[in-house]
């Protein structure tokens, strides 16, 4: 059946997207053979629908119905004005690399004086001219999942970054994603971030549109390996134009006594799937992923985790807010899998959604599968509204109702939010919040 | 002008109906003071007064300065000056104390048009209100009235009071619960707030708190009417011979 799909129209345009754009792909023998493969496995697949469990929720063939054609490499007004958008997310002393349409932009980015220990190279690069290693590293994620081997097969360029043994970066580095596509088009980009041993990083990742980019298709993805007690901070904004499409994916591995903090907003696109999967590959490793939907109109997003402890001792929680406005559709989809020997696992999970309007909705699947005897796990999810009592009496001190539910929406999401360690980007992730609210009064 | 009339008011809520035809009328520099026993109707009239969704008026009317209050939002009649300090404030987690009265005082102050305050000049005004009523700066950096102890919350109340400045309180039960340290705090609170051009209206169930706060009238509430209007000896009259005989005159 899935052959059949495949091959109606959209997946023809998509097969011609390929064969033209195969060229342009950076990367040869294993590189293309994996492009190849990859393409193959998406094309039997073609887009995920809801009779998919993983996408009963996101139904990508009524969400999305065609993969956009990849877009032009920018040129010198692109980047122009990608030089401004960057300025909406932009932080005092973060190290900033810029990607525009899916592609790196040298002016854009600062890579001058890089710390000793600290390696960016383009994706673009290590798929030319990488060691065999790091090629296999950037072609790990299988192709099971559709969206993924999509990204496999068309991915044109990304950030490579390495972080030595030891070295812990006190300066944030900030990938930001701008989309400039003056007609419909998609990006598609591929990251890497390893860090070794005793590091230290703090990551920030954005996704922005370009002045007049409305429609296209931000398709990326991310690997992060994190070494034995190494930490990583990471924050991740989405604030794509409200008519784009964003499709990530993250894959992450903790060594032992390794610790991952990670904060995602999703404030813009029209559809938007985040999904990641964390792997505990050490013991006595510990995970905070913190997530927030801001959404109204008729915005759609899905967060989709997956925790997987694979080793003892370890530690996940999982705190998820969504805010959901008008006809608004918010997905939190959160797996834990506790393998046999993971005994000693401490997972949590909890998830709670706030409707605005009648119409909006919130869904929430926490599957959790344990096969180990010996551990604490746990996973909890309200849904409701705004309590009229809180917004009476923020009322009658003067708020008006748009005022009041400000404060209440800030609120709700702030304790997600205060999880952010670093005080800039905490800060921009309120500004974040409040640039969604103003959009809405 | 009268500052605030209650003229004939008819409430009802849901099928109910809880006030049968109040009528109170409030001048500036006055303090009245309304007691009756509970379920009479007292927070019913203050919600009212305030803009309290879920309470249908079917008859009579609300006078702010001679315009009709009860087409007015409640932040309209925030900013205008009307002020109730809530029986039972809310908790807000998450929601600074600091941040909230800096939000509040600049959501009225733009409603008046005046200029909005700057986190210094509010810090300035904030603190030495707080230090008049002897709150805590720490107490402004907690979440709004949470895990506040009932003297806190009801301090937080008068807190409000005191920098909003408005032309009418209403203060409802702002005794109970209060130790009689606390309540005399409260009761100082309120009391350096009394001007000639404010007016407080006093809700209690208690002749107690009119020890603190010397009203000018009194007036006794029973089952959704002002049953007897008087000065403040009408308080220890009822003090010594109770509530029973208003409500059989009820
Ligand atoms: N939301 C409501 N729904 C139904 N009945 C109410 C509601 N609020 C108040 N009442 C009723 O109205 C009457 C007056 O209540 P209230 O105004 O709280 O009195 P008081 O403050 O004098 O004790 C009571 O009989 C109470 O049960
Ligand atoms: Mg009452």
């Amino acid at each position: 059946m899935n052959l059949v799909l495949a091959k109606n129209e959209t997946g023809r345009a998509l097969s011609d997207s390929f064969a033209i754009a195969r060229d342009r792909l950076p990367g040869a023998g294993k590189v293309a053979e994996a492009r190849s493969a990859a393409f193959e496995a998406y094309e039997r697949a073609g887009l995920p629908h809801r009779r998919i469990e993983d996408w009963k929720y996101t139904d990508l063939r009524a969400l999305m119905r065609e993969v956009l054609p990849l877009a032009p490499a920018p040129d010198a007004a692109a980047l122009k004005r990608a030089a401004a958008a960057v300025k909406l997310q932009a932080i005092k002393g973060a190290r900033r690399l810029v990607l525009v349409d899916g592609v790196f932009a040298p002016k854009l980015s600062e890579l001058d004086g890089l710390e000793k220990g600290l390696t960016v190279r383009t994706l673009q690069d290590v798929l030319e001219a990488g060691d065999a290693a790091l090629q296999a590293q950037l072609l790990t994620p299988d192709n099971a999942n559709p969206m993924v081997a999509l990204n496999s097969a068309m991915m044109t360029d990304g950030v490579v970054i390495e972080i030595a043994d030891g070295l812990v970066l006190k300066q944030p580095l900030q990938v930001i994603h701008v989309a400039n596509a003056a007609t419909p088009a998609a990006m598609f980009t591929r990251s890497l971030l390893r860090l070794g041993r005793d590091a230290g990083l703090t990551l920030v990742e954005g996704y922005i549109a370009a002045d007049g980019a409305e429609v296209y298709q931000a398709h990326d993805s991310l690997i992060i390996a994190i070494g034995d007690n190494s930490r990583l901070d990471h924050v991740r904004l989405v604030e794509d134009s409200r008519e784009a499409i964003n499709i990530s994916s993250s894959v992450v591995t903790l060594g032992a006594h390794a610790h991952f903090n990670t904060f995602g907003m999703t404030s813009g696109a029209a559809v938007s799937r985040y999904q990641a999967t964390i792997a505990f590959a050490g013991e006595h490793s510990r995970v905070e992923t913190n997530g927030v939907n801001l959404l109204n109109g008729r915005q759609h997003a899905d967060t989709t985790l997956f925790m997987d402890h694979a080793v003892p001792h370890c530690a996940s929680r999982e705190v998820f807010r969504a805010v959901a406005d008008n006809r608004a559709h918010s997905v939190f989809q959160g797996r834990i899998v506790v393998r046999p020997d993971a005994q000693k696992t401490d997972a949590k999970m909890m998830t709670r959604a706030l409707l605005l309007s009648d119409d909006a909705e919130a869904d929430n699947k926490p599957e959790l599968e344990i096969f180990a005897d010996d551990v604490t796990c746990g996973h909890g999810a309200t849904t409701g509204a705004l309590e009229e009592s809180l917004l009476f009496y923020l009322r009658a001190r003067g708020l008006s109702e748009k005022e009041a539910q400000a404060l209440l929406i800030q609120a709700f999401v702030g304790e997600a939010i205060e999880s952010i360690v670093n005080d800039d980007l905490r800060e921009l992730a309120i500004a974040a919040t409040r640039r969604w609210l103003e959009a809405r009064s | 002008m009268s500052l605030l009339e209650v003229k004939d008011l008819k409430v009802r809520v849901e099928d109910n109906e809880i006030l049968h035809g109040l009528t109170l009328t409030v001048n500036p520099g006055e303090v009245h003071a309304i007691m009756g026993p509970n379920g009479s109707g007292k927070s019913t009239l203050s919600h009212v007064i305030a803009g309290k969704p879920g309470y249908e008026v079917t008859d009579g009317e609300i006078l702010f300065r001679g315009e009709d209050l009860l087409e007015m939002e409640p932040d309209e009649r925030a900013a205008k000056g009307v002020f109730l300090a809530f029986q039972y404030p809310v908790e807000i987690p998450g929601v600074t104390t600091w941040n909230f009265l800096h939000t509040a005082l600049n959501a009225q102050r733009k409603a008046r048009g005046q200029s909005q305050l700057t986190s210094p000049e509010f810090l300035k005004k904030v603190r030495e209100v707080a230090k008049s009523l002897n709150i805590p700066q720490d107490m402004l950096k907690r979440g709004v009235n949470v895990g506040f102890s009932g003297g806190e919350k009801k301090r937080n109340e008068i807190l409000q009071m005191a920098l909003f400045e408005p032309a009418v309180c209403i203060l409802d039960e702002m005794d109970s619960g209060l130790d009689i340290d606390a309540l005399r705090i409260a009761a100082d609170g309120v009391n350096a707030l009394r001007s000639p051009d404010r007016a407080m209206v006093v809700i209690t169930h208690y002749q107690r708190l009119l020890n603190y706060i010397i009203p000018d009238f009194v007036h006794v509430m029973s089952r959704g009417r002002v049953v007897k209007s008087g000065g403040k000896e009408l308080a220890l009259e009822l003090e010594a011979s109770g509530y029973a005989q208003f409500e059989d005159a009820a």
